[in-house]
């Protein structure tokens, strides 16, 4: 479960688990999270919580709602999130990744259903070995079970070794072309194309389109990509072009 | 009976585990013939997932194939105005519906099992799009690329009530909640559409392990750079998915228009057409 960590001046005052679906911070005492000081509104903000997500939302208040340092009126919390409130700083914690007890049921596609209660004894009596996330989606117990995924990361590009290719003959000979996207496409649409693609684990050509196929090093590729090394040559529509890394 | 649409439209078809799941489930289908394709991404224990998304292509595509033979998908039905196209959908993911539904309730090893769904019917210069949970279409039309569809998904309805903004829903951890699904209650909601088809357009269906693994405007760029090679398109997409962690099956079907296909009708209803 996501918390929130309450800190004066570097100094941790306590731990509020976000265990309500809307938290209220603020001056009086009617709050779920009271904070007794004057710079404080008696309705500051307020912290909303659906399933993994949580949304900060400041309630009109007299000083205002920081998030990173930036005013807020409404946020979505992302973890590490410093809440500021007059002196009061709120650190949000997201709830902590569990050890993948079964990487094959990850981040598995769930329906989510308002009636689910009454569904979940029929799951809930299979016999289980690591598919506590499945069965929780049809039970209205979500939260506790459910694996956090990491957010979406693309992955590092190939280190940062970038590929590049430099034309050798014809009238842009000498040009040379970074390969610094995922796809880029090489010859003449309708007569021969081909594509490098730029992946995890170096450079690769492919045939796209024409009768005739790129020559690598003076030999034909199949319908196969065919990774590329340094300095190997390329000739493409009768181009001819060097592949080099480049450091 | 209409002649082939094969002619008119190139399609490919591919499914791949990604490199974490042992198992694929996501099925999909496609009949060049008669221009319609489904894909569907299942969910639930075990292999359950796998058999509702299975029995998803299987039951719904043969029932079209069955009803389009017997009747093109453009003739109006005369009882409710409506397409022929459309009650025909509708009508047939309520029979798969209850297929899967009655299969879940009446063995204890499926209890629960549900799938996503969309499905693009080709005919008379439009597709008629139905779709259920968070399986996609998108359309590459010249330069302008989009999703067509609207995810049935909790983090759409936020995205929908202005609570998340959609450069925000990337880092939802809340991506795989879809709120409808088929096989799951004794009813389903279909949402369905029509759009009039260009010369040239590319639609892409996927499951979830496509777009939430590969970003729109990667997915963009390989459709425009490699749309003269579908077969290529497709690996690369399918490349770019486990390339990039592969967390989920992924599967896509490219259709590519190649030229118009307008419906063959009787000298009659041309002639009805005309007085219209």
């Amino acid at each position: 479960m996501a918390k929130l960590i309450l800190s004066m001046d570097g100094l941790v005052l306590k731990e509020i688990l976000l265990n309500k679906e809307r938290m209220t911070i603020g001056r009086k005492a009617t709050n779920d999270i009271q904070i007794d000081n004057l710079a404080i509104s008696g309705e500051h903000a307020a912290v909303v919580t659906i399933l993994n997500d949580s949304f900060l939302e400041d309630l009109n208040s007299t000083n205002g709602t920081l998030v990173n340092g930036q005013p807020a009126k409404k946020h979505f919390l992302k973890n590490g999130d410093v809440i500021e409130l007059g002196k009061y700083k709120l650190k949000y914690v997201a709830e902590q990744v569990q050890p993948v007890v079964d990487a094959a049921d990850f981040e598995k596609t769930m329906i989510l259903r308002p009636n689910a209660a009454k569904a979940a004894p029929a799951t809930a009596t299979e016999p289980s070995a690591g598919t506590t996330e499945v069965k929780a989606a049809f039970n209205d117990t979500l939260v506790g079970n459910q694996i956090t995924p990491p957010a979406f990361v693309p992955p590092p590009a190939a280190a940062s070794v970038v590929g590049a290719i430099q034309i050798l003959n014809g009238a842009n000979a000498g040009r040379e072309l970074e390969l610094t996207k995922t796809l880029t496409t090489l010859g003449k649409p309708g007569v021969q194309v081909a594509v490098i693609a730029k992946r995890p684990h170096g450079y690769f050509i492919t045939h796209v389109e024409g009768a005739q196929f790129p020559v690598v090093n003076g030999l034909a590729i199949d319908v196969q990509a065919r990774q590329l090394a340094d300095h190997d040559v390329i000739e493409i529509a009768g181009i001819k072009m060097e592949f080099f890394l480049k450091g | 009976m209409a002649k082939s649409l094969s002619e008119a439209l190139e399609i490919v078809v591919r499914t791949d585990p990604g490199i974490i799941r042992g198992h694929n489930e996501d099925a999909v289908f496609a009949n060049p013939n008669l221009g319609f394709a489904i894909l569907a991404d299942g969910m639930g224990g075990y292999n359950a997932g796998e058999v509702a998304s299975g029995m998803a292509t299987m039951f719904l595509s043969s029932e079209l194939e069955a009803a389009f033979v017997a009747r093109p998908p453009h003739e109006v039905d005369l009882a409710s105005g409506q397409l022929f196209a459309h009650r025909c959908i509708l009508d047939k993911v309520e029979i798969t519906n209850s297929a899967i539904y009655n299969t879940a309730e009446s063995q204890p090893q499926y209890a629960g099992m549900g799938t996503t769904l969309v499905t693009a019917l080709f005919f008379d210069n439009q597709v008629t799009v139905a779709h259920i949970g968070d399986s996609r279409l998108y359309r590459l039309r010249g330069e302008e690329f989009g999703v067509i569809t609207r995810d049935h998904s909790l983090l759409q309805e936020q995205i929908d009530s202005g609570m998340i903004s959609a450069e925000e829903a990337r880092f939802s951890q809340n991506k795989n909640l879809v709120t409808r699904a088929l096989g799951v209650d004794p009813e389903v909601e279909t949402e369905i559409h029509d759009y009039p088809v260009q010369v040239g357009d590319i639609y892409l269906l996927c499951s979830d392990g496509l777009n939430d693994m590969v970003e729109d405007e990667e997915i963009r760029l390989t459709l425009q750079m490699l749309g003269a090679n579908l077969d290529l398109a497709a690996t690369q997409l399918i490349q770019m998915a486990n390339d990039n962690g592969g967390r989920d099956n992924v599967s896509v079907i490219l259709i590519k228009v190649l030229c118009e296909f307008p419906a063959t009708r009787g000298w009659w209803s041309k002639l009805l057409a005309w007085f219209k």
